[in-house]
């Protein structure tokens, strides 16, 4: 298989075409808005969590390569429900898989099938796309309204 | 050899029908560049980002080891034999670029590190004297980011306003609009020679005679050239455009990175302050008052990039052997055959259609976002730009985040433009 088909694989692209959770949110309690300055993509995310502490409602809108919209989507409807403690720790975990620091088969993991985006290391320039929407994430759970790949 | 009979069809059709297009070369000079003979992954490079930079043909890689290896010593400092060497190359490729651009003395010839240094250069030292809170600097819509924010920065420190000319839906600046915004207010106009984003070819020398009739009491603005696209793609003539400024990059000409050039007019130039402090740019310093040199000394603070100098002028003797009509005609070529096979990709937009175009080609593809375009390519061993080309405003004119860009060289062929369409119909496919 070849470098890029590993990368552009048809979950990709059917996320990329039919994103999950692609909606503005009217009464989000939290929205942050993430830019890649390289690029100058952004995505915005709605966030919504209930008394227990969990991700309620989880959506997205934006401009982004395939890569960063698929993340967003796969993103969106993975963590949906689950406890912000949680949402975190797949972030250090997705982060560390898409800068080849975390080898997703070394060990036990929470990332399921978001290893899809292990085949982002490859590729230096996009590794920011593939985590534009976590950061956002974070930055909403953060209260912050805007957020950075360049942070 | 192409079958006679469709060749016959498309000649006798005349109308409809698009008839296969046909590149002529007028170079072949691929050979040259060694990194352009390379393969990547089992497969030849096919290089479409020379607006971004340009690769390096042997001559000036070998002129500057050479330099390292037998000559390298400073500048305009040392009584030794060596530095006696560098300094007689180094000034000598202020000729050689003064004679390239038709500048009237190489006095009007000041080293930089690119175009973005030349253009701050101008802001900070020209700007920053002669700015008055009110007066007005127009640039154009299509600029790249190195031809605005300089601007925007001393605006802010005078109180200058920045006015833009707008472009019509081909990328080509309306002068009408142009011709409005000029007045008693208008200090300095800048622009570009050719488009990074577009590659229209804008009409300065009109723009020049325009703003010289402007400006307080008529007695004229000055006008900026950013001339980063065009000084490796035609043939320019400073006095015939009667350019205030002109600002270019060693590194889009074949040459090597860490250097640029500034002209100005003589007189100009000798209006302004210096705009950096340091060594070599002085004529005598004491603690109460410090005297600088006349330009281009002034302008030259510091330990100079001596070996990008030097590779700077072996890359001007390149051009020259090569021929600035030559390379244009080539590129033309490109552009024609460039722009057909790409009309021919499903969904596919060319951003900039300018009647006069230098030779890129920018565009989006229906449903696929540039940067994946520009991953994918890569795996075909297609090297092009995706973004938004340090041009935003000139995104958002045309309503889009970001660009494709294949920007030809006379190194190119046909055979670099039959792999991109190819490459984009197959992208295209893989998206649907």
């Amino acid at each position: 298989m070849s470098r890029s088909n590993e990368l552009y694989q048809q979950v990709i692209l059917d996320h990329n075409k039919n994103p999950r959770n692609y909606r503005e949110m009217a009464d989000a309690a939290y929205v942050c808005e993430g830019h890649n300055p390289l690029c100058g993509d952004h995505i915005t995310i709605y966030v919504n969590v209930d008394p227990e502490g969990r991700i309620s409602d989880l959506s997205f809108q934006g401009n982004g390569c395939a890569i960063s919209k698929a993340s967003a989507s796969m993103m969106t409807a993975f963590l949906k429900g689950k406890p912000i403690e949680e949402a975190r720790v797949i972030f250090k975990e997705f982060h560390e898989m898409v800068t080849g620091e975390f080898d997703p088969k070394s060990r036990e993991n929470h990332l399921g099938k978001l290893t899809l985006f292990e085949g982002v290391k490859e590729y230096s320039s996009r590794i920011k796309c593939a985590s534009l929407a976590w950061h956002a994430l974070m930055g909403a759970l953060e209260k912050k309204t805007s957020a950075s790949t360049e942070a | 050899m192409a079958n006679p009979t469709d060749t016959a069809a498309a000649r006798s059709s005349g109308t409809a029908g698009p008839s296969k297009p046909v590149f002529k070369p007028i170079l072949d000079i691929k050979k040259d560049f060694p990194v352009l003979n390379r393969e990547f992954g089992g497969l030849p490079l096919h290089y479409l980002d020379s607006a971004a930079t340009t690769q390096k043909p042997l001559a000036v890689i070998e002129a500057m080891d050479t330099f390292y290896r037998e000559s390298y010593g400073t500048v305009r400092r040392g009584v030794y034999r060596l530095s006696e060497k560098a300094t007689a190359g180094f000034e000598g490729t202020r000729k050689k670029v003064a004679a390239l651009i038709n500048a009237a003395s190489e006095k009007e010839i000041i080293y930089t590190s690119g175009t973005t240094q030349s253009i701050n250069l101008v802001a900070y030292s020209y700007g920053r004297k002669f700015l008055k809170a009110g007066d007005e600097i127009i640039l154009s819509q299509i600029e790249h980011h190195a031809n605005i924010v300089p601007w925007q920065i001393v605006a802010e420190m005078t109180g200058a306003v920045i006015r833009t000319i707008p472009v019509d839906d081909t990328g080509t600046l309306i002068l009408e609009e142009y011709k409005k915004l000029l007045g008693e207010k208008t200090r300095i106009v800048a622009v570009n020679h050719i488009s990074n984003a577009l590659g229209t070819i804008n009409p300065v020398k009109e723009i020049i005679r325009l703003a010289h009739l402007a400006g307080p009491g008529g007695k004229g603005a000055v006008v900026l050239v950013d001339g980063a696209q065009s000084i490796s793609h035609m043939t320019v003539d400073v006095r015939d455009l009667d350019a205030d400024f002109y600002a270019f990059s060693g590194h889009k000409m074949f040459g090597p990175t860490g250097i640029g050039i500034l002209y100005g007019k003589f007189a100009i130039l000798d209006s302004m302050p210096p705009y950096q402090g340091g060594g070599d740019m002085i004529m005598k310093v004491t603690f109460a008052k410090t005297t600088y040199q006349a330009p281009p000394h002034r302008f030259e603070a510091g330990t100079p990039a001596i070996v990008e100098v030097l590779g700077l002028g072996a890359a001007i003797d390149y051009l020259k052997q090569v021929g600035l009509d030559k390379i244009a005609a080539h590129e033309a070529g490109l552009l024609e055959y460039g722009t057909a096979v790409l009309r021919d990709v499903p969904g596919l937009r060319l951003i900039g259609t300018a009647a006069e175009k230098g030779s890129i080609l920018s565009f989006t593809l229906e449903g696929v976002h540039p940067h994946d375009i520009g991953t994918l390519l890569d795996e075909d061993g297609i090297a092009i730009r995706a973004g938004h080309h340090c041009a935003q405003p000139t995104m958002d004119r045309f309503g889009v985040p970001a660009t494709a860009r294949a920007s030809m060289g006379p190194y190119n062929d046909a055979s670099d433009l039959d792999a991109l369409a190819k490459g984009l119909k197959r992208i295209g496919e893989m998206f649907r």
